[in-house]
């Protein structure tokens, strides 16, 4: 019982902050200056013209009006249509969701798959040069603008050696080679610094296992260093980790719009970018509240994954 | 928790496992892709360009974007303007003008035929110029355009009769462009998403936010074009583009966008470079509705204090054209005037001294444009240099569109004019420039409604009052700067309207 509501507050919640996105997205596109109208016309469009299209968008209704439609076409599954071309923004949305979806995903196995052992080897040996090497190489990859480190692999891969594609992006279902080739950077320039970031919360957490009870006892009973954190030390690190891989999503979203912007990839963030400086209103706050959406999922997933990472809270009280 | 001290072999065993799909799935990342594939294919073309279409639909947006793609490749017109800015016949194989000037009889090319199959008749004209005319959502320059236009009447299948309600030599260049497209009757309904016109291409693909892929229609009527499909991808960063051109992803660069980066492409073995002039003004608007700016003097002593040479050197790497008013060298009436208040400060002083307006303060609101923003730092500098204080303030397109542009709030501020022959701008005093001089309006209307072979003395004189009345500050014409492979032949050297044409372009 117990954990049915602890499900359903985490769901209100969830809820809740849907809602107040949903606002917040709202009332921002409304300050933003520039009228669609006026972009659509173009130079030289007079007043009366900008005022009939505005009517014709349906825009002139108070924001009320517009805010309810917009919500309550979304709780139905329909996000509106493009001012531009009169076309379906969930529809427009869908293939640039998959490219940004992959990014952003395989950025993250990436930057757990290097930061894990990494921060292991940096917490085992941090009183070696092996350690401090580890954590120098952490400090760098921070130090590195992620569209840095996209121009260098460009010039090396692409323009140098010839072995990649400089950017671009074929879907999956045409090629996937090709497919997977044209991420490869991409993906590459965007771990960088989420395992870098990432590195340092796994080298602080095992330091923290190496000096637990149960850690000693594995050593003791004759479990060599490395196995004995795996299989004692991970799950106990894995709790903050997990906070804060869900916490890196946000900012790995943020990084993935200049990223796409680099590679040429019509993800949402380069969606998101052209609508914002057309004024296609209901693009731009469909992306949004989508990214926001996503966001707010992900820590909703996050919350329910301690329950299955720790035992503990499972059977005793839910924080 | 208890285990059998035996259980130490498993946990090494389980993580040679683990190390080894890790360094596997990091090798395939890095080897195991296939080398990019070849654009080098024959009659392939992959050709790089800066914004992407927001529509497909010509008469709905006035983005340069839409144009490139679409004008002369998939949509055709009545007369079609070669690179060197001479009308020639296309769907109109012959014209006529009637002695008072106003009406114009098209013959139509009985060949003609859209994509579709349906032939390009005199009905189709009159549907795609009367729609201008009608509808609500037609986009305001092509309404502008259009304006003179008193009826389109077809007087048999392959003849057009278009009546002007006065003269104007500039309408039917006009028809050269967007404004005469003429549509397939029978697909004006989704023309935002697939274009339908009966030109030597038609949309394959339209990815959004990557590419349009336009494919020979395999049917047109006229000399077939030496492409089979052509890729244009849509880079935001030009050093992106710049990028995929020396990995070898791309064959041509529609307009380089950041010339300081011309000698990447300095290899004359992989590339050609070529060099010409665009429609683009790049025209530093001063608001003439400001009173102190209403002082031709104090307009005069602005563009004397900057040196458009040093200004194009500094911002577009010297490429570009110092043109001095508002004609482009392929403009028939086109005369250089950079000797029309040249550089001199000591000149300006003087002239500001005498308009009582050394004290002068000016407002710079600039759209976030790169050449804009860093002419606009140039300026700065400049204007400093005469005693006059410039406060350079930079906004998003759209907010400079909304508050510049229609709202009219702003002493100066710098944009490209991209369109063909937009000297017409002046005689409105409505719009942002908010010029107002009888006597230029006269010449340009005298101009416009003259006999042809006066059309261009009387241009060339109003272009040149422009000058002398220092309405606008001309900083520079934006150069076409088009980079192909080697292999790439036919591209013009001077882009006289805002087509990117392929109907020229082969590959060896």
């Amino acid at each position: 019982m117990r954990i049915l509501a602890f499900l359903g507050r985490r769901l209100g919640i969830f809820a809740l902050s849907l809602l107040g996105a949903s606002l917040l997205v709202f009332a921002v596109c409304a300050a933003l200056p520039g009228e669609v109208a006026a972009i659509i016309l173009g130079e030289g469009a007079t007043p009366d013209q900008i005022a009939k299209l505005t009517a014709q968008l349906g825009l002139d209704r108070p924001w009320p009006v517009r805010y309810a439609e917009w919500v309550g076409g979304m709780l139905r599954g329909d996000f509106g249509t493009s001012y531009f071309t009169g076309q379906n923004v969930l529809q427009l949305m869908a293939p640039r969701i998959a490219v940004t979806l992959w990014l952003v995903f395989f950025a993250l196995v990436l930057s757990v798959l290097v930061a894990v052992p990494v921060g292991m080897l940096a917490a085992m040996k941090r009183r070696s040069w092996i350690g401090f090497v580890a954590s120098a190489a952490a400090q760098l990859g921070m130090a590195i603008p992620a569209f840095w480190a996209a121009i260098a692999l460009v010039l090396v891969f692409a323009v140098w050696l010839h072995q990649l594609p400089a950017n671009g992006y074929v879907p999956l279902t045409t090629d996937p080679a090709s497919w997977a080739a044209h991420l490869v950077l991409p993906v590459i320039s965007l771990a960088i610094v989420q395992a870098s970031v990432l590195v340092r919360y796994v080298r602080s957490a095992f330091i923290e296992v190496l000096s637990e009870d149960y850690y000693r006892t594995a050593r003791a009973v004759g479990w060599r260093p490395f196995p004995a954190l795996l299989r004692h030390g991970l799950r106990n690190a894995a709790l903050s980790l997990v906070t804060v891989i869900g916490l890196q999503l946000a900012s790995v979203l943020v990084g993935a719009i200049v990223i796409e912007s680099v590679f040429a990839l019509p993800g949402l963030g380069s969606q998101l970018l052209d609508a914002v400086s057309q004024r296609d209103l209901s693009i731009v706050q469909g992306v949004v509240m989508f990214l926001a959406a996503a966001v707010l999922l992900i820590n909703f997933l996050v919350d329910l994954s301690y329950a299955w990472i720790d035992p503990r809270l499972r059977t005793g009280d839910e924080r | 928790m208890v285990f059998s001290t035996s259980a130490t072999a498993a946990p090494r065993r389980r993580w040679r496992w683990a190390s080894l799909v890790l360094i596997v799935a990091l090798l395939s990342a890095c080897v195991g892709q296939s080398p990019t594939a070849s654009t080098q294919q024959a009659h392939i073309l992959s050709v790089g360009a800066t914004l992407e279409p927001p529509t497909m639909n010509p008469s709905a947006s006035p983005a340069a974007s839409i144009p490139q793609v679409l004008l002369y490749n998939v949509y055709e017109t009545l007369v079609k303007m070669d690179p060197t800015g001479t009308l020639k016949p296309l769907l109109a194989q012959e014209w006529d003008v009637s002695s008072d000037r106003t009406v114009y009889t098209f013959q139509l090319n009985p060949a003609a035929r859209f994509a579709s199959g349906s032939p390009v008749n005199a009905q189709a004209v009159v549907t795609s110029f009367n729609r201008i005319k009608t509808e609500s959502t037609i986009q305001a320059p092509l309404v502008e355009q259009m304006a003179v236009v008193k009826s389109t009447e077809a007087v048999d299948d392959h003849t057009v009769k278009v009546t002007l309600s006065r003269p104007s030599n500039l309408w039917l260049f006009d028809m050269s462009s967007t404004a005469g497209i003429i549509y397939d009757p029978n697909a004006l309904a989704t023309l935002d998403t697939t274009p339908s016109g009966s030109g030597p291409f038609v949309l394959k693909q339209w990815n959004k936010g990557q590419s349009v892929v336009l494919a020979s229609s395999g049917s047109y009527w006229g000399t077939a074009p030496r492409l089979d499909s052509v890729t244009f991808r849509y880079f935001t960063d030009p050093n992106a583009m710049n990028a995929a051109m020396l990995a070898g992803d791309l064959d041509v660069i529609s307009n380089l966008q950041n010339p300081d980066a011309i000698d990447q492409f300095s290899d004359t073995g992989r590339f050609t470079v070529t060099q010409g002039t665009t429609t683009g003004e790049v025209v530093m608007a001063l608001n003439n509705s400001r009173a102190r700016l209403k002082d031709v003097r104090v307009r005069q002593a602005i563009s004397m204090a900057i040196d458009k040479k040093a200004l194009l050197d500094t911002v577009w790497n010297g490429k570009g054209t110092l043109v001095g008013s508002m004609a482009v060298p392929t403009d028939p009436w086109y005369e250089d005037l950079t000797s029309i208040d040249a550089y001199n400060p000591e000149k300006a002083k003087e002239l500001l001294a005498d308009a009582k307006a050394s004290d002068l303060a000016l407002k710079l609101r600039v759209p976030t444009i790169a050449y804009a923003t860093k002419s606009a730092q140039f300026v700065e500098s400049a204007l400093r240099q005469v005693g006059i204080k410039v406060t350079v303030e930079e906004l998003d397109f759209a907010t400079w569109l909304k508050d510049v542009h229609n709202g009219g709030n702003y002493d100066l501020s710098i944009v490209a004019h991209v369109e063909a022959r937009d000297l017409r701008r002046f005689t409105d005093p409505d719009y942002y420039f908010h010029y107002d001089n009888t006597q230029y309006n006269k010449e340009f209307q005298a101009a416009d409604e003259a006999p042809a072979d006066e059309l261009v003395p009387l241009m060339s004189k109003s272009v040149r009052t422009l000058a002398e009345q220092a309405a606008a500050v001309w900083l520079f014409a934006l150069p076409n700067l088009v980079i192909t492979t080697a292999n790439v032949t036919g591209v013009p050297q001077n882009a006289a309207t805002l087509s990117f044409d392929l109907t020229t372009i082969a590959t060896r």
